[in-house]
């Protein structure tokens, strides 16, 4: 069973169809990547499946469960984690905290019971602490663990934000555009880390590249999408030739003539 | 330079990070616990107003500072928290009682209006807070029966298992009172901050959206800091009732709520040092100013007498200054000086450039 289902899946801003109708589903433990042109609609997709925006119309279903109604601050809970394109960390806190944040959906604690800071209280930081450092030890970010966020190289911030999205135990995790702004080496590096997080830790990865080195190197299916429309899907081989993914990024041959 | 060797997850829990840290604060809290038997009772008065703002300026911090939601509507949570406490106390309440009561109302009060106010954010919410602080006068005169009407309230003496404390009559016992309060509060304010609870607060600051995306319930966040941030406020305002004696639509006006938020801004946004650094200034500049004034009369051919307003003038430039030059208040030259006698002499000069951002809640969006 496909762990997560787009069926018919569309938005529209007045009279702009962001998303028009898009159906794909996500085996469990592939890299799906969505490519398009910039405006496609990609960030979209994504911001419907983390709820962020109500779909005019279609269902998404996550792991045999309908997500569709479900509010947005409920989405990590049940397994899905997401980064977004513009680095959206919490700038004036270090790494740790930002991690730790990361571990609020499995929050078991009230707020009263924080202000009092009950045993429980600490025991739930205590069980927490060694998850956000197995992914500290994983991405390899012990040596910022106490730096602020605000004094960090873009591409470390890169990197906390994926960590504070495996902070959250997901079976999913959402990457929007994980390569933006990152150097030739980093870029590879990026890849590495998207087949480690598939290969040992067992995730679900659904992307949005623009690199296509990237994208080819690590993605198990490919969907192309312009205008809020699926063009193709399949490997990355095989959408990088398909005709109609051609002419939508480059344009018809006749136009030039 | 002190380094911290950690061996336990602990460590970072701890609300010390180790007996050195303890240690500073035993000394800090056993000067609070001496220092009026050093000093005359007119400046026990004057701490113990600086306790109170302190108390004020840390419920402000928490939903400006720590929640990224500017309030200019703080003078009326202060007035809902006297006139509450003062209103049961002269129906026959204890104090005890009383003083947590007003705090319980004000700080539902608070969680009532979060609602429609955590619609808003920046400028909006600046406005619309504001216009809070504005209504409360009008509801304070006509709310007779509570608030007194114009005349206001007078503020019963209090009895204390036996021990009768007035602001007057025992400065002192007045003062440990506050004092205690403000302690068992701002406990509860560091627990909240090393605890999810606190951690979800900085997230709405920081990004909302990813707040959401991380499973943070943003509109109940902000309700929470905002209801415990009017909750802490209320308290100040009833010990504020006390202090003052006598409580009326004057007390509260747009004006406390201004103090307020420069108090937390020129101490330093974002750090609960912050509202004690804010509130020292806040209470002692104005003294120091007039004391200055006198000097200057006295001892020099200029009278500055014939300028009224000087008073608010210099202070009003001394905190300009202070937001260009120092954003981060004076929890930033504190930090500053910190890790100048840390590094002694190895500090550089640019060290802290980098971190002379700008929160969002500064940047009113």
């Amino acid at each position: 069973m496909s762990l997560l289902q787009v069926e018919g899946l569309s938005i529209h801003f007045g009279g702009v169809k962001a998303v028009d109708n898009i159906s794909f589903s996500v085996e469990p433990g592939e890299v799906f990547t969505i490519v398009g042109p910039n405006g496609a609609g990609k960030s979209t997709i994504f911001n419907l499946i983390s709820r962020l925006y109500e779909p005019t119309s279609g269902r998404i279903v996550f792991d045999g469960r309908d997500i569709t109604r479900l509010p947005a601050h409920d989405i990590a809970g049940i397994g899905i984690a997401r980064t977004f394109q513009n680095i959206e960390l919490f700038d004036h806190s270090s790494v740790l905290q930002n991690l730790l944040i990361g571990r609020h959906s499995r929050r078991r604690t009230r707020w009263y019971e924080d202000m009092l800071f009950l045993p429980k209280v600490r025991r739930a930081e205590r069980e927490d602490r060694p998850i956000v450092e197995e992914v500290i030890d994983f991405l390899e970010l012990a040596a910022y663990r106490d730096k602020l966020i605000a004094g960090l190289p873009y591409g470390v911030r890169k990197l906390v934000e994926i960590a504070r999205a495996l902070s959250s135990e997901p079976k999913l995790i959402l990457l929007d555009e994980p390569a933006s702004g990152l150097s030739v080496e980093e870029t590879i590096d990026m890849a590495w880390w998207i087949e480690d997080m598939q290969k040992d830790l067992g995730l679900t990865v659904l992307m949005v590249e623009h690199d296509m080195s990237l994208v080819s190197r690590v993605s198990t299916r490919v969907l192309a999408v312009a205008e809020g429309k699926a063009l193709a899907l399949g490997t990355s081989a095989q959408v990088q030739a398909d005709p109609r993914v051609i002419e939508a990024y480059l344009g018809r041959q006749e136009n030039h003539e | 330079m002190r380094v911290i060797f950690k061996n336990s997850y602990d460590n970072d829990i701890n609300l010390f990070e180790d007996r050195v840290h303890l240690l500073k604060y035993a000394v800090l809290l056993l000067a609070a616990l001496v220092m009026p038997w050093v000093i005359s009772a007119y400046y026990v008065g004057e701490l113990t107003s600086v306790l109170i703002w302190s108390l004020a300026g840390l419920g402000l911090m928490l939903i400006a500072g720590h929640t990224g939601q500017v309030s200019l509507g703080h003078a009326a949570f202060m007035a809902i928290g006297a006139f509450s406490h003062l209103a049961l106390m002269l129906r026959g309440w204890p104090f005890v009682p009383a003083l947590i009561a007003s705090g319980v109302v004000t700080g539902l009060a608070g969680a009532l209006i979060a609602r429609p106010l955590g619609r808003m954010s920046g400028i909006y919410l600046a406005i619309a807070t504001l216009a809070l602080s504005i209504i409360i006068e009008d509801v304070a005169i006509v709310a007779t029966p509570i608030t007194g009407g114009i005349a206001g309230l007078f503020a019963p003496p209090i009895e204390f298992f036996g021990l009768m404390i007035d602001r007057y009559g025992t400065p002192r016992a007045f003062y440990y009172l506050c004092l205690t309060v403000l302690i068992i509060v701002t406990l509860g304010y560091a627990n909240l901050l090393r605890s999810p609870t606190g951690r979800s607060f900085l997230a709405v600051r920081d990004s909302e959206v990813s707040a959401r995306a991380l499973g943070v319930n943003v509109p109940r966040a902000k309700t929470v800091s905002f209801a415990l941030s009017c909750g802490i406020t209320g308290l100040a305002g009833a010990l504020y009732a006390h202090q003052a004696q006598a409580v009326n639509y004057e007390s509260f006006l747009v004006l406390i709520s201004i103090t307020l938020l420069l108090q937390v801004v020129v101490g330093g946004l974002g750090s609960m040092h912050g509202a004690f650094f804010g509130a020292f200034v806040v209470v002692l500049l104005p003294q120091t100013i007039s004391m200055a004034r006198s000097f200057i009369n006295t001892n020099t051919p200029f009278n500055l007498g014939a300028y009224p307003g000087m008073d608010t003038a210099v202070f009003a430039l001394i905190i300009l200054l202070m937001i260009i030059y120092e954003p981060r208040g004076i929890y930033g030259i504190w930090i500053r000086l910190r890790t100048w006698l840390e590094l002694f002499p190895l500090y550089r000069k640019g060290m802290f450039r980098r971190t002379r951002t700008y929160l969002k809640t500064e940047r009113m969006r």
